[in-house]
């Protein structure tokens, strides 16, 4: 069984994000930058179904610029056998990622499409549903756990009130949540071995995609920040302030 | 120009996040429909008919929504979304499960998590987290739309009664199977919605040292909330994380306690009115958001706080 896995290239989600002055977005340059959490999971389960004997090949994808050939590196290195580059410098919407992808498994016909559960850059949440609608696939997002036996699939999701289960009858789309496992990391040798991997690089223009311009970011600003408050003495000051100063208490 | 919303509920009973969705869509459009999807569900349908702003509740129920799987609610949606310019869910697991496959469907963007909406086609998100603001100007002829719940108000009982129209469309979708749901016992008011959160962190080391939140949370009435760490060490379950991956929530007074205040947690509390945080780490980031900061060992500070209240 193939499985094709979307991976991100953001900013390291331990970086402080700072707003560019001028409203035209977050500042990137000089930024550190990592695979989105979520799809870094989405890829280790994929290498523990291969490893299992499930999974036969792992392809990864991405979509953005030059640079995010380093993420696919790092994903080769971790174990995904091949890796697909879509090249652009526009950041594309979920649609249009969900619009690549699908082309992408026109291509490559996997059984099984994960990815992350949400970006942590546009915190969206919607690629791989959109990609399963296109597909007219199953969905299952926000999984915990994940048994495949031939071709049905069983997954524990995390939702609002606490777990789901459900089963699943491939070729289906998934997302993947925190919980889900603790992704590797990249060996020497393996980091080494990901340079002769195979690591394909199309355009839009290949693609043959026209995508819509109707999602525009006008500006971004920063947040309102809190002000700072005060650290008091004792419990009983804290009791007399949510009392009497915060009114928050009666 | 009208709006049809796709209730969230169990049933039972609408869900509170359904009534902030509908204070959101009332400022989109005079025209609110609610979509009702699910099994044996009219008293939900009654629910709605009485709250303040809803036209008229479309119901949809059938055993083939009975777990309200994503592939089918989506589906049936999309069959009725020509009659409509906005298509609104909350944005919890619920409405991020269906909506944006119904927006897919349609060929239009989704704009998710809106705290805010500045004219028809103009919103405002938060995006890494909540550390940026992003405005969007989406201009598809339809607009899919998640809301945060805590950005708008509740809905409240109006004084008429709208029309209950029901809606037979029966949809067949053999690739998902409904094995079960695990839902936490809840003897506490619910995280997202209650006045005041307990939240606990790494800091409370053990699943029996939460008993001392639970304590203070009976004496607040209030809900108890986590850290990722916290879940993730199986001290609470995964439904308790509040933060950019789990719930967002904003209540009157929100206690942190033994969280060390990473933006991923901050994310999701820091629109709470009042923030107490008790934490033995005078340098911790959480006291960069607190109004009032206790320093010291959570283990002497937290029964001083139970006894005071007491
Ligand atoms: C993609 C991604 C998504 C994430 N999403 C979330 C999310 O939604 N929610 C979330 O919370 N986190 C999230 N995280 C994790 C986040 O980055 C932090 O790791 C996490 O919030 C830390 O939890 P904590 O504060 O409980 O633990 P720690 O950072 O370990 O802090 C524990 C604190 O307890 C204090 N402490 C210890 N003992 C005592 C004591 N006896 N008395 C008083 N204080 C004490 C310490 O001083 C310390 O400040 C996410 C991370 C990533 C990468
Ligand atoms: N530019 C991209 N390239 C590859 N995968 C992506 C891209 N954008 C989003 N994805 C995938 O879609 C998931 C959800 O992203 P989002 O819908 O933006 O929150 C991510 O975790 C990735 O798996």
């Amino acid at each position: 069984m193939k499985v094709l896995v979307a991976v991100k290239r953001v900013i390291d989600p331990y970086v402080r994000v700072r707003v560019a002055e001028d409203g035209s977005g977050v500042i990137t340059k000089n930024a550190k930058m990592a695979m989105n959490p979520f799809d870094e999971i989405a890829l280790e389960q994929a290498i523990q179904l291969k490893e299992a004997g499930i999974a036969t090949q792992i392809i990864i994808a991405a979509i953005g610029n030059d640079n995010t050939q380093e993420t696919l590196r790092k994903g080769l290195a971790m174990g995904a056998d091949k890796a697909i580059h879509v090249n652009t410098n526009s950041a594309l919407q979920p649609l249009a990622v969900a619009k690549v992808l699908h082309k992408i498994v026109s291509d490559e016909q996997p059984q099984l499409i994960l990815l992350g559960k949400q970006s942590i850059s546009g915190d969206n949440n919607q690629t791989g549903q959109m990609l399963a609608a296109l597909l007219d696939w199953p969905q299952a997002t926000f999984i915990s756990d994940l048994a495949i036996e031939a071709d049905i699939a069983t997954v524990c999701r995390e939702i609002d009130g606490g777990l789901e289960t459900l089963s699943l009858t491939l070729p289906a789309v998934m997302t993947a949540d925190l919980r889900l496992n603790e992704p590797r990391y990249a060996s020497l040798p393996s980091i080494m071995k990901a340079k002769n991997k195979p690591l394909s690089v199309l355009t839009l223009e290949d693609l043959k995609l026209t995508l819509k311009d109707t999602y525009k970011v006008t500006t971004v600003s920063p947040p309102v920040a809190r002000t700072p408050g005060v650290i008091l003495k004792d419990v009983a000051t804290l009791i007399d302030k949510l009392k009497h100063e915060a009114k928050v208490l009666s | 120009m009208s709006v049809i919303i796709l209730a969230e509920h169990n049933h039972g009973h609408c869900h509170p996040n359904t009534l902030h969705t509908i204070t959101a869509a009332q400022q989109l459009a005079a025209k609110v429909d609610v979509l009702v999807v699910g099994f044996q569900c009219q008293s939900v349908a009654d629910e709605l008919r009485l709250i303040e702003g809803v036209n008229s509740v479309l119901l949809a129920d059938s055993q083939c929504y009975n777990n309200q799987l994503a592939e089918p609610v989506a589906k049936l949606l999309h069959n009725h979304a020509v009659h409509y310019t906005y298509l609104l869910a909350p944005a919890s697991t619920f409405g991020k499960n269906i909506m944006p496959r119904v927006a897919a469907m349609l060929d239009v963007h989704q704009v998710s998590d809106i705290t805010a909406i500045k004219d028809a086609q103009t919103f405002v998100r938060p995006i890494y987290a909540g550390n940026a603001l992003e405005t969007v100007q989406c201009t598809d002829e339809k607009k899919v739309l998640t809301i945060r719940s805590t950005a708008f108000a509740l809905a409240k009982q109006g004084s008429q009664q709208a029309a209950c129209v029901t809606i037979d469309d029966v949809i067949d979708w053999q690739k998902t199977r409904f094995i079960k749901q695990t839902l936490t016992k809840l003897e506490r008011p619910e995280l997202g919605v209650a006045d005041v959160v307990v939240s606990g962190g790494r800091g409370l080391q053990n699943a029996e040292n939460f008993k001392l939140l639970e304590q203070l949370a009976g004496k607040l009435n209030a809900a108890i909330g986590a850290s990722r760490a916290a879940v993730d060490a199986g001290f609470v379950p995964n439904d308790y994380q509040v933060g950019q991956t789990g719930k967002v929530v904003a209540p009157r007074l929100y206690f942190a306690i033994g969280i060390s205040g990473a933006i991923q947690h901050i994310a999701g509390m820091k629109d709470s009115k009042v923030i107490v945080a008790i934490n033995q780490d005078e340098d911790a980031a959480i006291f960069n958001y607190a109004d009032y900061g206790l320093v010291g060992d959570l283990f002497e500070i937290v029964p001083e706080l139970i006894k005071a209240l007491s």
